[in-house]
Parts: structure tokens; C-alpha cells; sequence
């Protein structure tokens, strides 16, 4: 195991589900708006919430190649539930924003900058999350031209990680060596500790006639300090030291969690292995199973490509520009002089993936991928990038066209 | 525009349901704009009161589907500086383009109690089967916000923005869970192109391609994908016969889906 689990200096406590309700309403007093996960249309969703009887408690989600379906879970977890099926991209980095507006008048142009973002708390991060917020911060922050918007907002945010108890079948972050324990970014890491019969002890820090102890009777959370502003959040909170038996207890989730990631990619000499098979056949046969639909490029929380579209609309007196997500699924994405790079699906594909897991390093220092599995879990075809990648990698050097058989 | 005058528009009907017409009527708010920004000179939906062309700019609703209408297209091509079809049945031939597949003749006979007063053609095609267009503007019906882009484009001689990837990169822009992956309902979102801000999917229905056919549809790999769902091979070739049963792609998916056949 990494050697941070046995890293003390990290402040730790743990408070129980009336403190994770606390938590949220101190946020949320402090002007933060407190978004995490909840079950919404069959899926787990990231949403705007106040009550911790919105956290999705007793969902687990069954995800796989071109397949999601929640399932139950008898013990009661708030948090025992993989990826959200959307990522916090939509609300760091998203759909659309207003980049700026102008005005003419007699007076002259007036631009106008858009308003300052909202302050969110996210809550609920899995470690891939945070993998992938650190992508972000180095393409969109960490440059000679940063994306104000997401510097306002990412600066503005506090990132609240609960440490992976139930990854998915379509998980594969031990590979990209990106969780499933939160180990860096976050301000506040939890993990949360299902009750195990020490309940009735820890609601003696609950204030008399709490509503919540009720529900949250035997469950606790180790919490663990990232930062000072994460300190801070938790500063007037009713918490108490970890015993022995809850950092045991902690431990517990986090090598279960870690062993049960069964779905790996061999990141070995990986980038020089795709760029010398850019004619492997393989890339013809997920060329006919790819919709270019640009769903995995949509779920995946690394991926930053917009269109700057102007939409002024019939007044020519006022102008905007919207900042809108794009995809190098889209023919226009590659659009040049004299036409689009990248007509076919074969391209389009083999420009995604060689620059997720090849390129990247190249341009960014670091994998495009934190294996989080959703662009496996929601491409509508079942594609799965690790499968696709080992099958070259057992290929290695094929040239020619493609057989029937699907490796 | 040069001139100090303002542009005059004309908006056309064709074979169709007026539904494209509306989506203009519809825009409440702009059109005050609109009708600010342009001269409406022809618009029968709208008002008696016709201004003659030429037309700077001609909205064109409907499919060919009589000899007459054939004729009148060519008139109406040769009044306009630009002409945009608007619709499935401009576009692709619409919902009616369903004669296409089968014997006119015969449909004539059953519906009409006199279908020797009836004159029509064999087929019922777009617009840019008869007459060049300049551009052509997607959905049963149109999006009244992409009707107004392509006319505000059109004013300001630049290129309208329409996207033609799918559906689902606006279902994902609105934080949808996907329905198909989710729920495995059938959805044509990944093969139709975008416009209509996905609908269907933002209520738990899939999509049925209103808005025709993306840039590059696989419509062989989406099939597969239906059939995944447990889409019967009928209902597979019923799918890509509706309101844009004659666009290219759609039109083949059907074909072939028929062709390989499949359990009820």
C-alpha cells in the first residue's frame, strides 16, 4: 500500500452524519453552494443540495462497457456508489458560458465582462475526480493564457473527496495510478465508515434532539485535512479524535476498494506503443462499432476542448461570445483550409485515444486519463478503451486490413 | 445590405404542415426584432398583405409533391437572392416521402373518394432535388432559435452556425442521463444531428431523429445498438421511416434493416 496511509501529519478526526449535515449547512452559511451526488433518472447525479437525505443512501451502481443500472445496497452507505455518471466538469468547466458581451451605443463599444461564478463545495470527489481536476489546472490554469473563467471558479471551490468504497466494473484508476484513495488535491478527504456498532457512542456528540441522529445512528467519517481552507470548513465542527479501531476501519475501505478495481490498461511504454500503430487495423474495426457520437468525450473529466461561438443574434448592436463544450468527435473540430483533417471515424477515434493516453504526456506532462471508466460505462457501443489498447498492444506492429475478429 | 432599405423576406409553403411557419410565428419576442430587422413582404401564414419580389431572403417550408409545386419552386428560386429550406420536408422530403417506397396509385385509390381529381407525383423530394439551395435548416419542426440564426446569419452575410454532430452532445451539455446506456430505452440520438436541444431524452424518451441524419451517421452501429435494446427488426426499419424517411442514410439504415429482418 502507499506509504500515505501511514502519513500522521495529516490532520484527522471523524465526526458522525449529524456532523456531515453540519458540514453542509456551515458551507452553505458561508455563501458556498453544496453540490454532490443523488439519484436523479435512474443514475447517480451531481446536484445542488442541503440535506444529507439527498446523498444517494443505499444505491450502488452496476456499471459496464455501454451500461449503467443502479442497484441497492442493504447496509445504508451514503457514499457506496462508483463515478457520477456527469462529472464536475459541469461545474467548474461548463457547457456553455458567456466569455464576454458588448454594447454599441452612441457613446462608443461597451464590453462587458461576465459576472463572477457561483462558489461551490463539491462534495462527494472520488480520487479520479481529483486526478482529473489536477489535468484541468495544468491545461486550463497552468498556462501562458489561463481560462479565467475556470481560475475564478476553481479558485473560488472546495473540494470535499470521499474515498472510493465501491468501485465500478468500469473503473480502472489503480492502472493510471489515480486512486481509489483521495491522496492529494482535495481539501477535505472522508471515508466513510458504515456503522459497526459503535453508533450509540458516537451520538453522544450530537446535540440533544438532532433531528438526523436517527438515520445516521453507527455511521461516522474519518476525515482527513487537505488544506487550510479545508481546516477551516471543519473548524466549528462537533468532532472527535479516530480511535484505533476507526483508522482500522479506514484502512479496511481503502484496500478493499483498491482491490477490487478489476479492470486494468498496461501503461507501459503505452504512448510509444499507440504512436507506431497508427495504421494497425484495429483502429478500422472501432471505426465500425464508433457512433462519433462524442458521448465519451463528453463524460470524460479531462477533456477541455470548447468552440468560442459568437451569438449576437438579429441586434446588431450587441454582440457575445459563448465559450460551448466541442468534441474531436465532431468533423468540424478539425476543420482547416481546404476542409476537415479528420473525416472518417478511424481518425477521429485514433485522435482521441493516442491523445488521451499518448500525446498527453507530450503536451502536459501527465496521461489524459485518470481511469475513471466513463467514457466505457457511456459510450452508447460498449467501446472500451483499455480493451482497445491491449489489443493493439497483443498486435503490436499489424498492418494491413482488418479481420472479423474482435479481440 | 447595401441599401438603406431593409431586406424583404418571403417565407414559402410547400407540401407540409405549416409547423415550420409556426416555429417563425413562434418566436414572440424576436419578432418584433425581426420584423424591425427585415421587410416580412411574403408570409400567407402570417398576412394577406404581399409585398412582389425579387426576395432577399426566401424561407422555404415543404417537399415537391405535385407537378404544380414543381413549376412553383422554380419561380420561387427565380424571385430569391437566397433560399433556405426549412424542415424535414424541405430538407429530406418528410414524413409524406413514405409514397416514395410504395405505389401512389394505389394510396390515391384508398384515401380519396374521387382521386381522379387528385394530381400528384410519385415521389415527394426536397427542395434541393429541384432548385439550388443556399442553405438548408433541419427539424420537424425547425428550432426557432436556429431559424433565427440562419436569418440573422443571412442579414450579416456570414455563415449560419448549425452544428451537424448529434443530438448527444447537447443531451450531455444539459446534464442528461442517457437513456439508452441507462435505462435501455432506444434513442436515435447518436445518428441524428443536433438542433432540438434533446428534447426527447431530457423527458425519458429516445430520440427519433427529427432533425435527420449527423454529418457522419453509423447507422449500422446504432442498430446494432437498437437491437441491443431489444428493438424487433420491423420496428428497426419502421424507426428510420419517419419524418426524415428520404434522407440518404436513414433511408438506407431502413433498407437495410428490412433487408436483414429479424425477430418481431
Amino acid at each position: 500500500m502507499p506509504s500515505r496511509e501511514s502519513d500522521i501529519a495529516t490532520p484527522r478526526l471523524v465526526i458522525d452524519v449529524a456532523g456531515l449535515q453540519s458540514l453542509i449547512d456551515s458551507l452553505r452559511g458561508d455563501g458556498y453552494r453544496v453540490v454532490g451526488p443523488t439519484v436523479r433518472d435512474g443514475a447517480i447525479v451531481l446536484a445542488e443540495m442541503s440535506d444529507v437525505a439527498e446523498l444517494p443512501r443505499g444505491w450502488a451502481d452496476d456499471q459496464r462497457p455501454g451500461g449503467y443500472r443502479l442497484t441497492r445496497r442493504e447496509d445504508g452507505a451514503f457514499f457506496g456508489h462508483s463515478v457520477s455518471a456527469a462529472t464536475w466538469k459541469h461545474h467548474l468547466f461548463p457547457p456553455e458560458v458567456v466569455s464576454w458581451q458588448a454594447r454599441v451605443d452612441t457613446e462608443g463599444i461597451h464590453v462587458e465582462a461576465p459576472a463572477a461564478p457561483a462558489r461551490y463545495a463539491l462534495l462527494g470527489l472520488r480520487a479520479c475526480d481529483l486526478a482529473a481536476i489536477a489535468v484541468q489546472d495544468r491545461v486550463l490554469m497552468q498556462t501562458a493564457h489561463p481560462d479565467r473563467d475556470y481560475a475564478a471558479r476553481r479558485e473560488r471551490a472546495l473540494l470535499i473527496a470521499v474515498n472510493c468504497a465501491a468501485p465500478s466494473g468500469s473503473c480502472f484508476c489503480t492502472s493510471m495510478g489515480t486512486g481509489p484513495r483521495a491522496t492529494a488535491g482535495h481539501d477535505l478527504a472522508l471515508t466513510e465508515l458504515v456503522g459497526d456498532g459503535e453508533g450509540p457512542a458516537r451520538s453522544a456528540q450530537v446535540p440533544a434532539g438532532a433531528e438526523r441522529n436517527d438515520a445516521g445512528a453507527g455511521h461516522r467519517f474519518l476525515v482527513e485535512v487537505g488544506s487550510e481552507r479545508g481546516a477551516a470548513a471543519i473548524s466549528a465542527l462537533r468532532a472527535s479524535p479516530p480511535s484505533a479501531s476507526d483508522l482500522d476501519a479506514a484502512a479496511a475501505v481503502w484496500s478493499s476498494a483498491a482491490a477490487r478495481v478489476d479492470r486494468s490498461l498496461d501503461t507501459a511504454g503505452l504512448p510509444g506503443l499507440l504512436m507506431r500503430n497508427l495504421e494497425h487495423p484495429r483502429w478500422d474495426l472501432v471505426a465500425e462499432r464508433c457512433l462519433s457520437c462524442a458521448n465519451c468525450t463528453l463524460v470524460c473529466p479531462t477533456c477541455f476542448c470548447v468552440d468560442l461561438r459568437e451569438a449576437g443574434g438579429l441586434d446588431p448592436r450587441h454582440a457575445e461570445q459563448h465559450r460551448v463544450w466541442a468534441s474531436c468527435f465532431s468533423v468540424d473540430h478539425s476543420q482547416l483550409h481546404g476542409g476537415s483533417m479528420r473525416w472518417s471515424a478511424r481518425a477521429r477515434y485514433r485522435q482521441w485515444m493516442t491523445h488521451k493516453l499518448a500525446t498527453w504526456h507530450e503536451q502536459f506532462g501527465t496521461s489524459g486519463c485518470v481511469g475513471c471508466g466513463r467514457c466505457i460505462t457511456w459510450c452508447p457501443a460498449g467501446i472500451d478503451i483499455t480493451e482497445e489498447a491491449a489489443a493493439i498492444r497483443a498486435t503490436d506492429g499489424l498492418t494491413g486490413p482488418p479481420t472479423r475478429a474482435r479481440g | 445590405m447595401q441599401s438603406t432599405r431593409r431586406p424583404k423576406l418571403a417565407v414559402w409553403k410547400f407540401g407540409s404542415c405549416d409547423g415550420c411557419q409556426l416555429s417563425l410565428l413562434n418566436c414572440e419576442d424576436e419578432l418584433l426584432t425581426l420584423a424591425g430587422a427585415v421587410e416580412i413582404a411574403y408570409f400567407l401564414e402570417a398576412s394577406t398583405a404581399v409585398t412582389e419580389g425579387p426576395y432577399d431572403l426566401s424561407l422555404v417550408e415543404g417537399s415537391v409533391t405535385t407537378p404544380h409545386d414543381a413549376e412553383r419552386i422554380q419561380e420561387v428560386r427565380a424571385t430569391s437572392r437566397h433560399l433556405v429550406a426549412i424542415g424535414a420536408c424541405a430538407t429530406a422530403g418528410g414524413i409524406q416521402a413514405l409514397r416514395n417506397l410504395a405505389d401512389v396509385g394505389e394510396m390515391t385509390r384508398t384515401v380519396y373518394a374521387h382521386p381522379d381529381y387528385i394530381s400528384t407525383l410519385e415521389s415527394s423530394t426536397p427542395i434541393a432535388a429541384h432548385v439550388p439551395v443556399d442553405f438548408e435548416l433541419r427539424g420537424c419542426p425547425v428550432s426557432r432559435h436556429q431559424l433565427l440564426e440562419v436569418v440573422s446569419a443571412f442579414l450579416a452575410g456570414r455563415k449560419p452556425l448549425v452544428p451537424a454532430y448529434s443530438v448527444c452532445q447537447e443531451c450531455k451539455r444539459r446534464g442528461n442521463v442517457c437513456v439508452t446506456v441507462a435505462h435501455g430505452t432506444p434513442c436515435l440520438g447518436p445518428v441524428t444531428q443536433a438542433g432540438c436541444g434533446a428534447i426527447c431524452p431530457s423527458f425519458h424518451r429516445g430520440c427519433y431523429g427529427c432533425f435527420g441524419p449527423t454529418e457522419t451517421p453509423n447507422t449500422a452501429a446504432l442498430s446494432d445498438v437498437l437491437r441491443s435494446c431489444g428493438m424487433s427488426g420491423p420496428e428497426l426499419v419502421r424507426i428510420f421511416r419517419t419524418y426524415n424517411t428520404g434522407a440518404p442514410a436513414f433511408a438506407a439504415a431502413s433498407a437495410a434493416a428490412e433487408k436483414r429482418g429479424g425477430p418481431r
